[in-house]
């Protein structure tokens, strides 16, 4: 074999392999969900209004059958398959939650009560709520928590077997049977990355339904970042 | 140890030297040494040594690594004296190049250097022993199991015991439930409350049952110098007393997710008075979800959500991917 061959063939196999690296760093190192910018634009004192919605699927992703949270772009528009969002610190968040999934209960009943919102409530289709009994009917789909803050809210669900049977089936949903949560909460004064999770067991054949969606960023958890 | 009585032929102490006069030197050497050591460990660092004195089981814990310490300080010093002495006395001088002496056995340095080091262990195997159970009456601060093998005056195990009113001569019930990925910690003798908070009472014992209602979790109250598993469906009982006043950190020690890393609170070492009227505030405060949690019991089944099955089967309704999730759970992708 001549020189300029080895040569040649030496360098293809070292393209090869740091493009091998380039790959699996982008692809599974960097790769990640996108953050919904709240924060850019807000004037002090102005509250920042989040819209968010959780749905009994995604089929926007790679795993269909996993439940999901969608954030709106507050300047797109578009929904985002994503949970990570950044808000102002120490800012009044209003937060509307459309809650397409259907219902399924706590495991700890304890994370039916609203905490750390604004007066102590949710309001779920304009109705002020304190407590939703879990374990009582088909009430509550998922929780929004923040456990930083003590936030956590239950998120109501369609309470019928028929609304239940007609879930929207394709996300991000724009129609179908849902309810509407919407709060408030004072985004912390300094800031940090601040985890959120849901607390219904809604990962659904896994180990306690607690796996999957349930620690994968991008559905059912996630994080809101707070910039000053 | 072999060499320590083959005195090289050439040397500082020069030939002839007799080892007696190395060993002497060696042992006075390390006797300062070790006193030195001993006394610092036991009266400068010791106070300091983690996880403090906030309770009678995290002063237990600290006493026990300074017993160990002042224990293996000695040891150690021997080890480097030894071995500096040899640097300094035993070293190769310039221009010699002789060799040193043959190394012979010395079963006396042998068998005196097993046994002392077997005393040592044990002694300390001993004396660990009695610390692990005995520690203040009432156990080291890990869990003992649902079963405690020593108990403080008036242990309550029983879920009737534990429901009963509180009293400030009995221990404190503090049920600790670890979920993915929070604490919550319920009060069983002040109607049953659960809250995010962990407050307890200066000067009273404190009986933790630990639990879980997903995987395994540890429950790990620093200051308090309590480490307990939190398991699915056991109960795990560590009792501690807490002595000064002052704030508690409370961690996850046990991998279990996500957010294990974010799984912590806080709470407080309160005065007796206090923590009554925080317990009666919490339990006002918390009645209207108390009023929905199911009975106190020592442990909950996690597959199994009480009612709400068979409100489910009776709507025909699975939920979000299942509302309930039966034992032949999990089935992993």
């Amino acid at each position: 074999m001549s020189l300029p061959v080895r040569v040649g063939t030496l360098l293809v196999a070292f393209l090869a392999v740091v493009g091998g690296v380039i790959f699996v760093v982008i692809h599974f190192l960097l790769a990640g969900p996108p953050t919904v910018d709240y924060s850019s634009g807000v004037a002090p004192g102005q509250a920042v209004n989040l819209m968010m919605q959780e749905d009994p699927q995604n089929t926007v992703s790679n795993h269909p059958d996993w439940v999901s949270y969608f954030i709106k772009d507050p300047k797109t528009g578009a929904w985002v398959h994503t949970t990570l969002f950044s808000v102002p610190a120490n800012t009044r968040i209003n937060v509307t939650i459309l809650g397409y999934d259907g219902c399924t209960p706590l495991r700890n009943p304890f994370w039916g009560k609203v905490t750390g919102t604004i007066g102590g409530t949710e309001d779920v289709n304009g109705k002020p709520v304190k407590v939703i009994n879990t374990w009582d009917g088909c009430n509550v789909g998922h929780t929004f928590s923040i456990p930083g803050i003590g936030l956590n809210v239950p998120m109501a669900s369609p309470t019928t077997v028929k609304a239940n049977n007609e879930l929207c089936g394709t996300s991000p949903c724009t129609s179908g049977p849902h309810q509407t949560m919407t709060f408030s909460f004072m985004s912390p004064k300094t800031t940090g990355d601040f985890f959120w999770q849901c607390r219904v067991p809604c990962g659904g054949g896994f180990l306690y339904g607690f796996g999957g969606p349930m620690q994968t960023i991008g559905f059912m958890t996630g994080e809101m970042e707070v910039v000053s | 140890m072999a060499a320590e009585t083959s005195v090289p032929a050439s040397g500082a102490g020069g030939a002839g030297e007799r080892d007696s006069s190395h060993g002497i030197r060696i042992f006075v050497v390390w006797l300062v040494v070790s006193l030195a050591a001993d006394l610092l460990i036991w009266f400068v660092l010791g106070p300091h040594l983690p996880p403090g004195d906030e309770a009678s089981a995290a002063n237990g814990q600290q006493f026990d690594i300074k017993v160990m310490s002042v224990m293996a300080a000695p040891v150690m010093a021997l080890v480097l004296v030894y071995f500096s002495y040899s640097l300094i006395v035993w070293r190769q001088r310039p221009g010699d190049e002789e060799d040193g002496p043959p190394i012979h056995n010395n079963t006396r340095i042998q068998v005196s250097w097993i046994t002392v080091t077997t005393v040592i262990v044990l002694c300390l195997f001993g004396f660990g022993t009695y610390e692990l159970v005995n520690t203040a009456g009432a156990g080291a601060g890990s869990g003992q199991g649902p079963s405690p093998i020593v108990n403080p005056p008036g242990a309550e195990l029983t879920v009737a015991q534990q429901t009963a009113p509180y009293t400030a001569s009995k221990p404190l019930v503090i049920q600790v439930i670890a979920q993915q990925w929070k604490f919550t910690y319920r009060y069983p003798q002040f109607g049953g409350f659960q809250t995010t908070y962990l407050a307890v009472p200066q000067n009273q014992w404190v009986q933790f049952d630990v639990t879980s209602l997903d995987v395994i979790h540890s429950f790990w109250a620093y200051q308090l110098g309590v480490k307990a598993d939190a398991n699915p469906e056991v109960n795990n009982v560590a009792y501690t007393k807490p002595t000064q006043l002052g704030s508690i950190t409370v961690r996850c020690a046990e991998l279990c997710g996500l957010w294990h890393g974010a799984m912590y609170d806080y709470g407080t070492v309160m005065t007796q008075s206090d923590f009554v009227k925080w317990a009666q505030h919490s339990e006002n405060h918390f009645a209207d979800i108390t009023s929905l949690l199911p009975p106190y019991a020592t442990t909950y089944d996690p597959t199994e959500i009480a009612k709400i099955g068979e409100v489910e089967l009776k709507l025909g309704i699975t939920g979000a991917n299942g509302g309930y999730y039966p034992p032949n759970d999990p089935s992993q992708p």
